[in-house]
């Protein structure tokens, strides 16, 4: 089970002995991973059966659960240090208000995202007039689960808006790299963005 | 306790098993205020208690179950336990792994003290004399039966629907002596709706004229009519309309309607056969008590009807798991568990599945469900080290 670049990155950045929900947390990789190496407890939420039997045979806790229903169902404010949603954002039907929930429940958020303002998707789209399909988003445009892509500027707008404060932003490439150049252009560079945020105090 | 298996019996079962009677003299105090003096408790076993006791499983049984599991009383039975599908070498719940018991509940009609029994006190039959018996009571006999055995914790108490409430009042009424609970197609208290549906089944059986207050063994009869009636209730509440829909749709058994109140619709043959099929195995003053037990499960009711509170000594491990058509313990009710549970940041794990068997789910031989419930038993033996 190696992890993606993001999910590195997730790594380096959480607190050894944090608690953590990982929304949409797929085959449980990440949370066993930061489980073994990070002293890290916590829960993941996802919707698919194969990915449930997975992370029980990952021996990690996971409650079978659509996001697109909120997390009040199940946490209480301030439940978690750190809620985390790797590549889950773009699928969901809501997701600002997802974002408001992952501040709710959890002092702060770390997203990861396929960033729609790559260059390779903006060439496709611009002399191939047709939606991209890249590595990062195999899918097409009819049968895509990404129904909600943004770019690093479109989620920076978003954050703002709703008064919640980026603490640390990179990204990489599909190669795992974070050259100086995707920091000089991490909108038309970075293939995947990586975000860890915090809501500004007293914002409603 | 397992015998040689004959040719006939799956090389996946447990074989030719046979039951065993544990008489218990110590007073065993009720909730309703009464005291049994001694009372009898019929168990079946698989597999091997290893030395250091760890390995046990204790499944507790639903409504009409018993202390039956797995396997054959003899090469001739037709049927294999209640939870076969479940419980063998190689199965979720592994015999060649874990010890697994299986336990006829106090009030039952299968071999353990019930209405049935001779009251040593009066050397009849308890019939309606017999205590209402409640969850909590059982837990307290199975823990009575777990230090005969010398099991200081069991590695998992696992149960489904009612089975499922006991497993979850383990976890209240002992936490230190488990390791993991299992808790499937249950929920934490009855909704009125279901208690409505208990309540109707009990007056079936208790305006039968042959009822008699339900001294009908001394009258040498029973309450056929109104068993079967409760049985049939009970049927159409554990299938969905889709499963119902699509076993039996408006089928008729003659292929024509014949303006007559025989059986005519397939549905109405296969409700018939299964009350027929109940009468005679089943006992009227069981079946009011195990409802009546049903009704009364409410352990957030002790505590402010708050299950997270009720939960607050809880040190077990989870895995709840639902079926989505199930409408008798929907997956509403498991996820209130589940919720309680993350209340206590306890280790939880909830599977839903996709089923439209309804509460009868729990027994069937779904392959995603067997896979969730066998990788989670999977995580139990490792827990424990009984790899």
């Amino acid at each position: 089970m190696s992890l993606r670049a993001d999910q590195e990155i997730i790594c380096d950045w959480i607190e050894s002995g944090s608690q953590v929900l990982d929304l949409g947390c797929g085959d449980g990789t990440l949370l066993r991973h930061m489980m073994d190496h990070h002293q890290v407890a916590g829960y993941g939420l996802e919707l698919d059966d194969h990915n449930i039997l997975s992370c029980l045979e990952n021996g990690i806790q996971v409650i079978q659960s659509d996001l697109d229903h909120g997390l009040s169902e199940y946490f209480d404010d301030d439940s978690f240090d750190y809620v985390i949603m790797s590549l889950t954002l773009q699928a969901m039907n809501y997701p600002d208000q997802l974002l408001d929930e992952m501040l709710r429940v959890g002092k702060q958020g770390i997203i990861t995202f396929p960033n729609f303002g790559h260059w390779k998707n903006r060439w496709q789209l611009m002399f191939g007039g047709k939606m991209p399909v890249t590595k990062t988003l195999p899918n097409t445009w009819y049968n895509t689960p990404n129904i909600h892509l943004c770019t690093v500027s479109d989620f920076e707008a978003l954050c703002q808006q709703k008064g919640i404060r980026i603490l640390e932003r990179t990204v990489v490439d599909h190669q795992h790299r974070k050259a100086a150049l995707l920091k000089l252009a991490p909108n038309l560079l970075g293939e995947t963005a990586i975000y860890r945020f915090e809501r500004l105090p007293y914002h409603a | 306790m397992p015998q040689e298996s004959q040719k006939e019996i799956p090389e996946n079962s447990v074989g030719v098993v046979t039951p065993e009677t544990l008489h218990f003299d110590q007073p065993l105090a009720l909730e309703c205020g009464v005291t049994l003096p001694a009372y009898d408790l019929i168990v079946e076993t698989y597999g091997t208690l290893n030395q250091e006791k760890n390995n046990a499983i204790l499944v507790c049984h639903a409504l009409s179950g018993n202390h039956h599991l797995a396997g054959y009383h003899s090469t001739k039975d037709r049927k294999p336990g209640w939870w076969e599908t479940a419980i063998g070498p190689g199965k979720a719940i592994d015999t060649n792994r874990f010890f697994v018991i299986g336990i006829n509940n106090l009030g039952g009609c299968d071999g353990s003290t019930g209405p049935t029994s001779i009251n040593p006190e009066t050397g009849k039959p308890w019939g309606p004399d017999f205590p209402l018996v409640t969850v909590e009571d059982w837990v307290h006999s199975q823990a009575r039966l777990a230090d005969r055995l010398g099991i200081d914790q069991w590695a998992a108490v696992v149960g489904g629907s009612l089975g499922g409430m006991q497993a979850l009042q383990w976890s209240i009424s002992y936490p230190e002596r488990l390791r993991h609970t299992v808790v499937i197609a249950a929920a934490p208290k009855l909704t009125a709706q279901n208690i409505a549906f208990n309540e109707v089944a009990r007056q079936a059986i208790r305006t039968d004229p042959e009822f008699f207050e339900g001294r009908y063994q001394e009258q040498d009869v029973l309450p056929e009519r109104g068993l079967k009636l409760a049985r049939m209730l009970g049927h159409i509440t554990y299938l969905s309309d889709e499963a119902m829909g699509k076993k039996f749709g408006r089928e008729l058994r003659e292929g024509q309607i014949n303006y007559s109140f025989d059986v005519e619709f397939q549905i109405e043959s296969y409700l018939r056969y299964q009350a027929n099929a109940f009468v005679g195995k089943f006992d009227a003053n069981t079946y009011l008590r195990m409802t009546k037990a049903l009704d009364y499960f409410d352990p957030a009711g002790k505590h402010d009807n708050d299950l997270s509170t009720a939960l607050r000594n809880t040190t077990a491990d989870f895995c709840v798991i639902s079926f989505t058509s199930d409408w008798r313990f929907s997956p509403a009710r498991s996820k209130e568990l589940v919720r309680a549970l993350l209340d206590n940041d306890l280790k939880v794990s909830y599977a839903e599945v996709t089923a439209n068997q309804g509460h009868d789910a729990f027994l069937m031989a779904i392959p995603h469900y067997l896979n969730i419930f066998s990788a989670y038993m999977e995580r139990v033996a490792r827990d424990g080290g009984l790899q």
